[in-house]
């Protein structure tokens, strides 16, 4: 009922039916487990570079077994538990963290053929297929439902650490995520506009029909998701969760051995997920020309693995690049910028979508549809202004009647 | 709760579907319906806040996978998304922001349980005798899983009134709590 969408559950179930399901969700699984290891090492290696250092070059060729001696590491580590700990939930918030970020990936479509209006079906052991471990009609929603509930391993971390560093740290970090989950789902609201569904391979069908979302919603939505991203991934410049200058660091300061390097794994399984819902979303997923067709599988995997490796590399790229965020900036960022800026992008794609549904001439309503979104960019630009000219004045005030004060003191 | 599943596992005989026996349907409904209730039995007993927020979210996990049971796909990754994704995490970051209790029962509850059973009572009377009025002779249709454009439609031609008035109090509610936080 819920998986209806793929061809391979529409006609009734049966044990391959069954055993192909198994395969795809246990080949993800594994799949996203190395790629989590080599991201690791490609992190480290790529800011080495950017540092003009050398970085993990020991263990393996080019140190690419580095991630690998650091878990072995880390499993065989004293597992140490505060003694003002919340002992339950300490335990339990690590594997908040990770199972999320291991599901979020399921809806990603990571191959199959949509070139020349191909439907993406693979055909594995004479069924066909979709190169997804699931494609549930609400996809997106369900994406965004996990990175909700993907806040909870991080705030009861730091809660149940007993200590104040995580404590604040984690309170700082949901602040954030609940902050630029906001503009992320407004972004992602414009892509269902411009491909009419929810499912995610229904969307990347739809781009390869037309022109990929990235140039569909007109850039602004694609920019916004991508600052929000980064927010909502706590990666820099947006890391003020783990600023070890004021936090030790963050919610995470009390981990160690296994549980900490599970908080370290589904850090950068989210960096993952976070770049192929991206290619999902704006840049056409697994679409892209077959050059040969003797091993025509292979190039939708290809084009896959490459536009995700561009995110991944802008990520450490920012990271090497951007000083952190101070945290009044990041607040003032996220609700005063991003939020309005994706929500004022959505009503415009609306009006131009009713405009071509109605037949109304393209240019005027664009020019009123501008004209009104600057209308409003203006009053609410005036709004935030005239508040902070007031607070100031206040805080002024209060400075010269305690200065007032004081000096009453002095003079009795 | 469970006793409509909990009839049927025992007579073969489900009086909700007409007749048909839906095995799986009944086990997980079974399930969800037994660990919500302990959760919520727990919710209320426990002396520790952040515990209750916890126990809360179960027994809202379980009505959002009721709603997936019944195909109604839109609701439940809804109800993830608002109720535990938002609603649950912002009286967590409430506790954090002004308790900040570590760990130890915060001595909750005691002087006003009798009140407070009262007021479940009476709602769950409520919420009982509406629910037997509506749907005492229903039978359930199992035909389709509901569509998130049908929801759509639905939400913006023959409930728009209702719709537009939700937005409009949320709206009112959000300004007046600004008010109220600054106090001028």
């Amino acid at each position: 009922m819920i998986l209806a969408a793929d061809p391979l559950l529409v006609d009734g179930i049966d044990l391959t039916v069954v055993l192909i399901v198994l395969l795809k969700a246990g080949v993800a699984f594994a799949l996203l487990l190395v790629a989590v290891m080599l991201v690791i090492w490609f992190e480290r290696k790529l800011i080495s570079d950017m540092q003009n250092r050398i970085g993990p070059a020991l263990a393996g060729p080019w140190g690419i077994l580095q991630t690998l001696a650091d878990g072995i590491k880390l499993f065989f580590k004293e597992d140490l538990l505060p003694t003002r700990a919340d002992r339950v939930v300490f335990r339990l918030a690590p594997y908040l963290s990770i199972i999320p970020a291991f599901v979020a990936f399921a809806i990603v479509p990571v191959g199959g053929d949509f070139s020349d209006g191909g439907d993406g079906t693979v055909s594995m052991f004479g069924r066909s297929t979709f190169l997804q471990v699931a494609d549930p009609p609400v996809g997106v929603l369900f994406f965004l439902a996990l990175s909700a509930v993907a806040v909870y391993g991080v705030m009861l971390a730091g809660w149940s650490s007993g200590s104040k560093y995580p404590l604040l740290g984690s309170v700082r970090a949901s602040a954030q995520m609940i902050s630029y989950e906001a503009a992320l789902g407004l972004a992602i609201a414009t892509v269902f506009l411009s491909s009419g569904s929810l499912s995610t391979h229904d969307i990347v069908v739809g781009q390869s029909a037309t022109t990929w979302n990235v140039l569909a919603t007109g850039i602004v939505p694609f920019g916004i998701f991508l600052i929000a991203g980064t927010a909502e991934l706590n990666r820099p410049p947006f890391d003020l969760v783990e600023a070890e200058q004021e936090l030790v660091g963050g919610f995470h300061t009390e981990y160690s051995s296994i549980r900490f390097a599970l908080f370290f794994l589904s850090e950068f399984m989210n960096m993952i997920t976070m770049s192929a819902i991206a290619v999902t979303l704006f840049l056409g997923g697994p679409a892209g020309p077959i050059v040969t067709q003797r091993v025509a599988w292979v190039w939708p995997l290809f084009w896959f693995f490459l536009k995700v490796m561009a995110f991944l590399f802008t990520f450490v790229w920012l990271r090497a690049t951007l000083p952190r965020f101070r945290y009044d900036q990041l607040m003032d960022l996220g609700w005063k910028v991003l939020i309005p800026a994706a929500l004022g992008w959505f009503l415009l794609i609306a009006t131009l979508d009713v405009a071509a549904d109605l037949g109304w001439p393209t240019i005027p309503v664009v020019i009123v549809g501008v004209l009104v979104l600057w209308g409003g960019a203006s009053l609410l630009s005036g709004a935030v202004r005239k508040a902070q000219a007031e607070r100031l004045e206040e805080a002024d005030r209060g400075a010269d009647e305690t200065a007032g004060s004081a000096s009453g003191l002095g003079e009795a | 709760m469970s006793t409509p599943a909990i009839f049927a596992a025992v007579t073969g005989f489900d009086p909700l579907t007409g007749g048909e026996f839906l095995v799986a349907q009944n086990i997980a409904f079974a399930i969800m319906a037994i660990t919500m209730l302990v959760s919520a039995v727990r919710m209320v007993t426990t002396g520790n806040v952040v515990h209750a927020a916890l126990y809360l979210v179960i027994v809202l996990a379980g009505a959002a996978g009721i709603f997936i049971l019944l195909g109604a796909e839109f609701v439940g990754v809804t109800q993830v998304l608002v109720y535990i994704g938002a609603i649950v995490v912002l009286f967590l970051f409430g506790i954090m922001l002004t308790k900040g209790s570590f760990g130890a029962d915060d001595g909750v509850g005691g002087e006003r349980r009798g009140i407070a059973a009262m007021v479940g009572a009476l709602v769950l009377a409520v919420m009982a005798a509406a629910l037997l009025d509506t749907f005492r002779d229903a039978e359930l249709s199992r035909a389709e899983p509901s569509l998130t454009a049908d929801v759509a439609d639905l939400i913006f031609s023959r409930y728009i009134v209702p719709f537009e008035a939700i937005s409009v109090l949320l709206l009112a509610a959000l300004i007046g709590a600004i008010v109220v936080a600054r106090g001028d």
